[in-house]
Order: C-alpha cells, then sequence, then structure tokens
C-alpha cells in the first residue's frame, strides 16, 4: 500500500494511518526541502477551482497534490464565462478563482462565503493594495474597482461590502498585475510614451484593442484621456455621457480605419504582434513573454499616464463546508507560503505576499523581477526555458514603480448595463 | 376495435412527442418567458417587462446588425447555390461511372472529418498581411503592397462561410439530382432542347427540393452564426448571434432570450416563405 501512494500521485483512495505517515514523509522535507509539514488528512479531498486561465496552472495543481495531497481539478473559462459560472452553476464548483472586478458583480448573488482572516496564516503580509488599498502609506486608491473597496464584506455571510476592513475577506489574491500597451519596437519607428499614440495615423490599421467589454472599456478611457477627448470623473464609474463620448470617438476611430481587428483571447493577441498584423495594442504581460519567446522584439511599454491593473483571487464557494472547507483553507494557506508565489513572480505576475515569494527566489530573479535591476545571468521563467539573457531589464522597472503608477483597476461600472449596450453598438458599427 | 385502433396510433407517435415537447417546445417556451423578465447586474427578476424588446427594436445596432446578418446570408446563399449546383452537377451528370462518383462524392466531403473551427482559423494565417497569399502575389509582382482586405474584412468572413458550408448545398443537390430518371434528358434532347435549355427546364426544376434544402441549411447556420464572424472579422463586424453572446457573457440573459426569440420568428418566416416556393414534402 505505501509503495502504491509513493507512485501513484493521482489516486485518491488510499487508507489512512500508516500510509498517509508515508505520504507525510515524500510530500514534505524529503523531496522538496520545505520546511512545514502540512497537514496530512487531506488525502481525499478533491476541490474543484474555476476560474480564468491565466491561473490554471497545471504545476500548482500537482505541487499542491505533492504537498497537501488535495486533488485540485482545475476549469480555465474566459472572464464572461467565469462570472457565468459562479452565479448560475455555485455547485459546479469549490474554489472559484475570479477577478476583483467581478466580485463586485458575482459577491451579491450570495453564491460565495467570505474567510476568516483568522485562519489565514499570512494575512498581515499580504500586499496592502489589498487591504488598506495603500502600497505605501501616502498611496492614493487608483479609480476603478479597487481590491480594497471589494475585499471585505460586513460579516460572515454577508454580500455587502464593508468600507473598512473587518474579519471577512472576498477574495485572497493571487496573480495581479498592471497592463499597458505592447509596441513592436522593430516596426513603430518612433517613441511610444503615451496611451494616445496608439491613435497616431501613421499607425492606421496596424491597432488593436480588446473586446471584453469591462476591460476594453478601460483602455478605451485611458486612450481617450490621454488624447484630451474626454476629462471623467472616475474612470472605473462612467457617467452616461462619458460613456456616450468614449463610444462615439471609438466608433468615429473604428470608421477611420485606425484598428485592425479587436482580440478577445490571449492567444489571438500574440497571434495578431507577432504576425506583424497590429505594431501596437493592448496587450497582457504573459502575451508580451509569449511573442518575444517567438524570437519576435516586443516591448510592454510604460506609459506616462500610468497602467491599468487587475488582480485576481481565491473565492470560496458558498457549499463548502466541513473537511472540504478546512482542505480550502489549507491550499490557501499553501498558496501564500511562497511556492507559488515565486512561481507566478517568474512569469512576470506578482504574488500577495512577496516576502514568501522572495525566500524561493534567487537573488538575481527577485532583483530583475520585482527590483528592476538588470539581470545578472539568464533568467529563467518556470518551465526552465530561457526568457531573458543577462544585462536586461524589466520593462517598467520594479515592483513600487510599475504597481505605484496604476491609474485605474479593471471596473463593474453603475451603468453596466448601458455601458455594454454602447460597447455593441461600438463593435456593430 | 376502432377505438383500440386509435389509442394505439397515439401511443405509436407519443415517443417522438415527448422528445419534442422536452427537447423543443419546453426549451423554447423558457426562451419565449425569460425575454419577458427584468434583470441587473447580478440578477434575473422574475416579471413581466416589455423593457428588453424595447430596447431591442428601437436601437438602431439592432437593425444595422440584422441587416448585416441577413446580407451575409444572402451573399452566402448565392455562392453557395452557384457552387453546390456546379458540383452537384458535374459529378451527378458528367461522371459516369458509379465508382467515381462516389469517390468524388467522399472527396468533398474528406475536409468535414476536421474541426469546423479548424477549417475556419486556417484561413488566418493565409489571408494576414504577411500570409501565404499576400506573399505570393507579392512576390509574383502582381502588387507592391499587401491586400488589408483580404483578412478582418467581411470579404473573409464570407470566404469562410462559404467554404464552410458548400457542403450543405453539394449534398441534397446531388441526391435530387440522381433521383432525376434518366430518361426524361433523353426526351427532352429528343424533342430538340438544346444543353442549356435542359438545364433551365428540366433539371433546375427537378432539382428544387434538393435546392430548397440546401438553401434552409445554409440560410439558418448563417443567421445563427456567431464564431465565424468574430474570428473572421476580427471582432470588427457584428452579427446577431455575437449580440447575443455578448448579452449572455454579462449574464443579461433576458435580453439574449427577447434576441433569440425576434431572431427565431424571422428565420421561421424565411423557411416558410422558401417552403411557400417548394413544397418539399410533396417532390421528395
Amino acid at each position: 500500500m505505501a509503495r502504491k501512494s509513493n507512485g501513484g500521485i493521482g489516486r485518491r483512495r488510499m487508507l489512512k494511518g500508516a500510509a498517509g505517515i508515508a505520504g507525510a514523509a515524500v510530500g514534505s522535507g524529503a523531496i522538496t526541502g520545505f520546511p512545514v509539514i502540512w497537514a496530512q488528512n487531506n488525502r481525499n479531498i478533491v476541490l474543484r477551482q474555476c476560474g480564468t486561465g491565466v491561473s490554471a496552472i497545471n504545476e500548482i495543481a500537482e505541487k499542491c497534490k505533492a504537498d497537501l495531497g488535495i486533488t485540485l481539478q482545475m476549469t480555465a473559462l474566459d472572464s464572461d464565462a467565469v462570472v457565468q459560472r459562479v452565479v448560475t452553476q455555485p455547485n459546479s464548483f469549490d474554489i472559484g478563482d475570479i477577478e476583483y472586478w467581478m466580485v463586485k458583480k458575482v459577491f451579491p448573488a450570495n453564491t460565495l462565503q467570505a474567510m476568516d482572516v483568522k485562519k489565514i496564516k499570512l494575512f498581515d503580509k499580504i500586499v496592502p493594495i489589498f487591504t488598506s488599498g495603500k502600497l505605501k502609506p501616502d498611496s492614493v486608491i487608483a479609480q476603478g474597482t479597487a481590491p480594497s473597496t471589494v475585499s471585505f464584506v460586513e460579516g460572515a455571510g454577508s454580500t455587502k461590502f464593508a468600507k473598512d476592513q473587518t474579519q471577512w475577506f472576498t477574495l485572497v489574491p493571487t496573480i495581479y498585475n498592471a497592463d499597458t500597451l505592447g509596441i513592436r519596437p522593430d516596426l513603430v519607428g518612433r517613441k511610444i510614451d503615451s496611451w494616445k499614440d496608439i491613435l497616431d495615423p501613421k499607425f492606421k490599421g496596424k491597432t488593436s484593442i480588446l473586446n471584453i467589454p469591462s476591460i476594453g472599456i478601460m483602455d478605451a478611457a485611458m486612450i481617450c484621456e490621454a488624447a484630451g477627448i474626454v476629462k471623467y470623473g472616475d474612470k472605473g464609474n462612467m457617467t452616461k455621457a462619458e460613456i456616450d463620448k468614449t463610444i462615439d470617438f471609438l466608433i468615429k476611430t473604428k470608421k477611420e480605419g485606425q484598428f485592425r481587428a479587436f482580440w478577445k483571447t490571449f492567444d489571438e493577441s500574440v497571434n495578431l504582434m507577432t504576425s506583424g498584423e497590429v505594431v501596437i495594442q493592448s496587450m497582457w504581460s504573459p502575451a508580451v513573454s509569449a511573442v518575444r519567446g517567438k524570437g519576435v522584439p516586443c516591448i510592454y511599454q510604460p506609459l506616462k499616464e500610468g497602467y491599468r491593473a487587475w488582480g485576481g483571487g481565491l473565492a470560496l464557494a458558498k457549499h463548502l463546508q466541513g473537511a472540504q472547507l478546512d482542505a480550502a483553507y489549507d491550499y490557501i494557506n499553501w498558496y501564500l507560503s511562497g511556492w507559488v508565489g515565486a512561481f507566478l513572480n517568474r512569469q512576470g505576475y506578482y504574488s500577495a505576499v512577496l516576502e514568501t515569494a522572495k525566500a524561493n527566489m534567487s537573488a538575481d530573479e527577485w532583483g530583475f523581477w520585482m527590483e528592476g535591476k538588470p539581470a545578472q545571468g539568464e533568467i529563467k521563467n518556470p518551465q526552465g526555458q530561457v526568457v531573458e539573457k543577462a544585462g536586461a531589464v524589466r520593462d517598467g522597472g520594479s515592483f513600487y514603480d510599475r504597481m505605484g503608477a496604476v491609474a485605474c483597476w479593471n471596473a463593474v461600472m453603475d451603468e453596466d448595463r448601458y455601458m455594454v449596450q454602447k460597447w455593441n453598438q461600438f463593435i456593430a458599427a | 376495435m376502432n377505438r383500440l385502433k386509435s389509442w394505439v396510433t397515439y401511443l405509436q407517435v407519443a415517443p417522438l412527442a415527448l422528445v419534442f415537447l422536452l427537447f423543443l417546445i419546453v426549451p423554447i417556451a423558457t426562451i419565449v418567458v425569460v425575454s419577458f423578465f427584468d434583470y441587473n447586474t447580478t440578477q434575473i427578476i422574475p416579471t413581466f417587462v416589455l423593457q428588453n424588446y424595447e430596447e431591442l427594436l428601437l436601437s438602431p445596432v439592432t437593425w444595422r446588425t440584422y441587416l448585416q446578418t441577413i446580407q451575409f446570408a444572402l451573399i452566402t446563399w448565392a455562392l453557395t447555390l452557384v457552387i453546390g449546383f456546379t458540383v452537384a452537377y458535374f459529378v451527378a451528370f458528367h461522371v459516369r461511372s458509379p465508382t467515381i462518383q462516389t469517390v468524388l462524392f467522399l472527396l468533398c466531403t474528406i475536409p468535414f472529418w476536421t474541426s469546423n473551427v479548424i477549417r475556419m482559423i486556417s484561413w488566418i494565417p493565409f489571408l494576414g498581411r504577411h500570409g501565404l497569399a499576400n506573399t505570393t502575389l507579392m512576390n509574383l509582382g502582381l502588387i507592391d503592397q499587401p491586400l488589408e482586405f483580404l483578412l478582418y474584412s467581411e470579404f473573409s468572413v464570407v470566404l469562410a462561410y462559404v467554404h464552410l458550408y458548400a457542403l450543405f448545398m453539394v449534398v441534397p443537390i446531388f441526391n435530387s439530382m440522381m433521383r432525376i430518371d434518366r430518361s426524361l434528358l433523353e426526351a427532352a434532347r429528343d424533342a430538340g432542347a438544346t444543353g442549356w435549355q435542359t438545364l433551365v427546364n428540366v433539371i433546375v426544376p427537378l432539382c428544387k427540393p434538393g435546392i430548397a434544402i440546401g438553401s434552409i441549411f445554409v440560410v439558418t447556420i448563417v443567421m445563427g452564426d456567431f464564431v465565424t464572424v468574430r474570428m473572421m472579422s476580427g471582432g470588427l463586424s457584428a452579427s446577431v448571434g455575437l449580440m447575443m453572446a455578448n448579452a449572455m457573457s454579462l449574464l443579461q440573459y433576458p435580453a439574449a432570450a427577447a434576441n433569440a426569440v425576434v431572431l427565431l420568428l424571422l428565420v421561421l418566416f424565411i423557411v416558410a416563405a422558401m417552403m411557400r416556393l417548394v413544397d418539399i414534402r410533396k417532390e421528395l
């Protein structure tokens, strides 16, 4: 039996007792050098996690199985499908891997349960963007659905967001990042330093923005504001008049042939860039890496107006209870304990608890990804492929340079319904 | 005895009736009911409002999108009809050996062994700015600037539709042609008809059911499509299906349901019009 348990990672049915102890030995010190011996009573627990593709990473599921014994079944969906799943099929998942803007939308549907921060061991170490909202004590909270505004509810079982920190946490942050425009430095032929540069007539028919209304509208707002077309009160919560002006401007731009296409999925954005169909477009950080990975030059260009930030996290389904709920807390505590953080940081994302991630990264890796220092040696991605050579510097610089220059967060607006109608009008125009 | 007989008849139709009830009537009824519900960001509110229909029918976007979709359907229909008829005609009348006929017919279906989406996506690298088509034309010296309209345009959408759905025309028309009594063609020739006259006065009328069936396939598929339009237009064009998909992705199910009801009525109307022109059952 013990022999089987060592070999069969996928096996769910296992006797506790002797086999469990053997498993514990394998799962902890012997192989990974991991200092903590995790609870081993999770051997036959299965957690179904549904979320966006960015964080449905097989390596994490494998490591989780090895460290905790929990079997993670991951389903990757696009953002819209995640919202639908969470609201309409609450029993089809145990862990919702959702984004902060979605929280505003799905938490009131009462299909998720808030977490008790007392059970989250490293809660105090979580980057303050997600708790107090201020990266540094003097930071200003950016526009849009800033994570801190939807991080807490008023009580256990409540669906009402609290203004200040409470004991009840909606989402444990997993991945977040600051987004900007991606460019082909070999093809743009000029300096790019503002969101409005996407409107340059020189790039006619060679630009793209993303066609996910709630994110696309934010990129559009950054562009309109930079170009002086619209002055917004709050880009993350536009008035009808602001939406009208933004969309009308987009329609005009579209009719003039400025856009080559609108993309909806990660791979579409990669293909548009590598094939040279577009030279400047909205992009996500790993898409830039993917383009570079194909040997095509691509820069994630910092812009003077700042970044559009986004973040995701793990939420617990309402139906979780008993051993499964305990396992979910184990999983979350494990997630914050460093290995995953280092894994995510090496992909160019940021993780929730920096200290533990740092302990799992080399000084050179930490310097390159987090401090904006030139790489000393080759920088590898989590899969071991070399992504940057010695001397390279991360686009946009350090963690504080990037996350400190966030202009707005992905958002759900009060005029959401109206915005979507107008967005459809833009696509149909 | 008669009463018993009628019971037997009812029993015989019961299974099919049940299947239709469960999988056709109930879902459609649900859509109709939901189309009158109200909604907000997170919930669907069971009530009776006409707002979904008002927002839909009073919006110029809807009309433009419907016109665009109908335009796609018409162009695709015309092209697939010409191509489908020609291919079927060649295989049915020009190829004499039944073996070769079968082989050629199977050949037509081979591309359909791969996924619909793959066949569509494979056009993208081919038509792109630096794609095979543009590179070839430029190397031949025929053009000196890449042709931008090849991809992410209405052209590429229609191209993909025709490629994907031509077979739906070929099969029923081929089937109709194979049922034409060859002695009718000989009689036409004996009576002095030219090849063209035979085609117009004999073959086309006898192929009507096949044409009608093919047309129904093509038109209904194109009217309801949303993937092809999105992929091939690069998100620059809209279709009715895409409108619904957008609404659903934002949990606006009642709005999508109202749109579905309107689309259903329109397509039913189109199909009814085709049935008026050709009595499919009579001629099968």
